[in-house]
């Protein structure tokens, strides 16, 4: 299917593009009728490497999951692109399919993938100067330090 | 004194000044949703052609404002009264609940996700609930009362989201009548929640495994009661609003949408619907008992803002007529599977049974293991496709929890309903896409 390893998942049809043929796999999908993108999020596997693949696909640290949708009759596909943790960039849909504008941000504020040739590649949920990627493995839960400044203390 | 006033900024998420923006960059961003070449959209001629910068500000609009329905703040950019260019800026609300969501048991999670789109807490669990069921494969095996018990406050649950957006809507437009009565007949709908769930809101009443407790006696008439007292209460908002001129002023031809544009922008749910595209989940791709009920999928036909508002009236039209033919099929049994895996036992058992008691200590401190794997499951909610994504590594704990929120995605249509809009539209353009900020920023 559109030359990609695929590897159903609880009778869901998963396809496992490379990232360089990505975006072409998704043009593709569109003209075959997926012309919605539901969904685009990331996974981090820091934690998981194991996970089961199917054969030529080697696990990278990064995941990018998209999902497509037919409207006409009502198919999901989704894609799982593997993104190194080295060189964690992506080509981004933005102009196959431009509602995935904020989700690629978002993607980009909690996981610090980056999108090239993304038309506006800011944080979206966090403050600008925010350091670092929350929902990355690597990032502690709750190691922030709660400050009340103008608060005194009593 | 001074040293407390510090400027707060979002830096790059603002939006730029217009001598900071190429006219290339202005250019892809109208014709990606078109989809048509930048020469192509430069001869449309939607956007006045690079107006003098002193002719136009950037005005702020949230995200303290009552009509931005929480803290979603727009950057506008005006030319007098016209809105020119639009940005809207979130995360105010952000508080990391996928990240939470990680760190909670299966069991736990529903507490977490029913807080997100908060106006309709049921299909958060619904959807996480749906997800959770098909890791541990025992989707197709839970009990006929409890799906269409899931059924049942689905329904019950867009009425009173859709009655909350006609409130909202009204106030937004001036209406503030209609903002008491639209209240008033949501509470109606939350009173019965109440009764069966213990909370007006964030029930976490839908469990995986079916749901938390079974309907209480009398919830046959309490729902005949709403059923009763609703339809005429629609009368009431025709009369006051769809047929009357400034309603109607106000609304339509207002914040257009097209096909193309809402399907490329990935618009769900009524936005997506105003522009006559017939699409909705429950027929789509059905779920639950929903091909075994009628109802209608109320579609729009130009897409504008009064299509949107009347496209949600007659949606809770169509959820009274789908929960009367739930009421009428509503099957005796058990609301939740037995399944000792995700299934505590019964109170009962716990003050005789040693084993029960552990059992239930057990579930609820440590929880129980879902097979690894990942699954996608969306259902309709009132705002669009509300999606969950979880990755399990076998663990009592989802790897990773993702909601596809429809609010998310649906107010990525504001920048294009507002171009050439009034300010005084934007308002109306921003209600009628009915976004709830728990859900945008979750």
């Amino acid at each position: 299917m559109f030359d990609c390893p695929r590897a159903d998942s609880l009778g869901q049809v998963v396809l496992h593009p490379s990232r360089e043929r990505y975006v072409d796999v998704v043009k593709a999908m569109a003209d075959d009728g997926f012309t919605t993108c539901a969904d685009l999020t990331a996974v981090d596997f820091l934690a998981h490497p194991g996970r089961p693949l199917p054969d030529g696909v080697t696990a990278e640290r990064f995941e990018v999951v998209v999902n497509l949708l037919d409207i006409q009759t009502g198919r999901r596909t989704r894609l799982r692109v593997q993104v190194p943790e080295g060189d964690p960039t992506i080509p981004t849909l933005f102009d196959v399919h431009p509602g995935t504008e904020a989700m690629e941000r978002e993607v980009y504020d909690m996981f610090g993938v980056e999108f090239t040739d993304h038309p506006d590649l800011t944080r979206i949920l966090m403050p600008e100067d925010w350091i670092g990627h929350p929902l990355r493995k690597d990032e502690t839960v709750g190691a922030i330090p709660v400050q009340f400044k103008e608060a005194g203390n009593g | 004194m001074s040293d407390l006033i510090v400027q707060t900024a979002e830096g790059g998420q603002e939006l730029k000044p217009r001598s900071e923006v190429s006219a290339k960059e202005l250019l892809r961003e109208v014709g990606a949703v078109l989809r048509m070449s930048e020469t192509e959209a430069a001869q449309l001629g939607g956007a006045p052609v690079d107006p003098d910068e002193d002719q136009t500000m950037i005005i702020n609009m949230g995200p303290q404002h009552p009509s931005t329905h929480g803290v979603l703040r727009l950057m506008l950019e005006l030319q007098g009264e016209t809105v020119l260019r639009c940005k809207p800026i979130i995360g105010y609300l952000h508080t990391g609940m996928e990240k939470t969501g990680e760190q909670l048991t299966y069991m736990q999670g529903g507490t977490n996700v029913t807080r997100m789109d908060y106006l309709s807490p049921f299909f958060n669990e619904l959807v996480f609930s749906m997800a959770t069921e098909q890791l541990l494969g025992i989707d197709g095996d839970l009990p006929e009362r409890a799906v269409w018990i899931r059924m049942l406050f689905s329904e019950l649950n867009r009425m009173s989201s859709h009655l909350l957006f006609l409130a909202t809507n009204g106030m937004d437009l001036g209406a503030v009548s209609m903002m008491i009565y639209g209240w008033r007949e949501r509470e109606e709908v939350l009173r019965f929640f109440q009764k069966v769930t213990g909370l007006r809101m964030n029930h976490n009443y839908v469990r995986p495994g079916g749901v938390a407790a079974d309907l209480p006696p009398g919830w046959r008439d309490d729902v005949l009661r709403l059923l009763d007292l609703i339809p005429p209460r629609l009368e009431e908002y025709d009369t006051l609003m769809t047929g009357q001129p400034i309603w109607r002023e106000r609304l339509q031809g207002v914040g257009v949408i097209t096909p193309t544009e809402a399907l490329a922008l990935g618009a769900t749910g009524p936005v997506l619907r105003s522009t006559g595209v017939d699409w909705d989940l429950r027929r789509g791709i059905p779920y639950l008992r929903y091909p075994e009920v009628e109802f209608d999928v109320i579609v729009g036909s130009y897409g504008d803002a009064f299509d949107r508002y009347a496209i949600r009236l007659n949606e809770v039209r169509e959820s009274m007529r789908i929960v009367r033919q739930v009421l009428d099929r509503m099957p005796a049994g058990d609301y939740r599977i037995q399944d000792k895996k995700v299934t505590p036992p019964p109170r009962a058992r716990i003050d005789e049974s040693m084993e029960a008691l552990i059992h239930h200590f057990k579930i609820f401190t440590e929880g129980f293991k879902v097979p690894e794997g990942e699954v996608y499951v969306a259902v309709e909610s009132p705002r669009g496709e509300l999606g969950c994504y979880i990755a399990s590594d076998g663990s009592a704990r989802p790897y990773r929890l993702h909601m596809r929120a429809p609010s998310f995605v649906n107010i990525q249509c504001l920048p294009h309903m507002m171009r050439g809009a009034l300010v005084a539209d934007a308002v109306a353009i921003i209600s009628s896409v009915d976004p709830v900020l728990g859900d945008v920023d979750r």
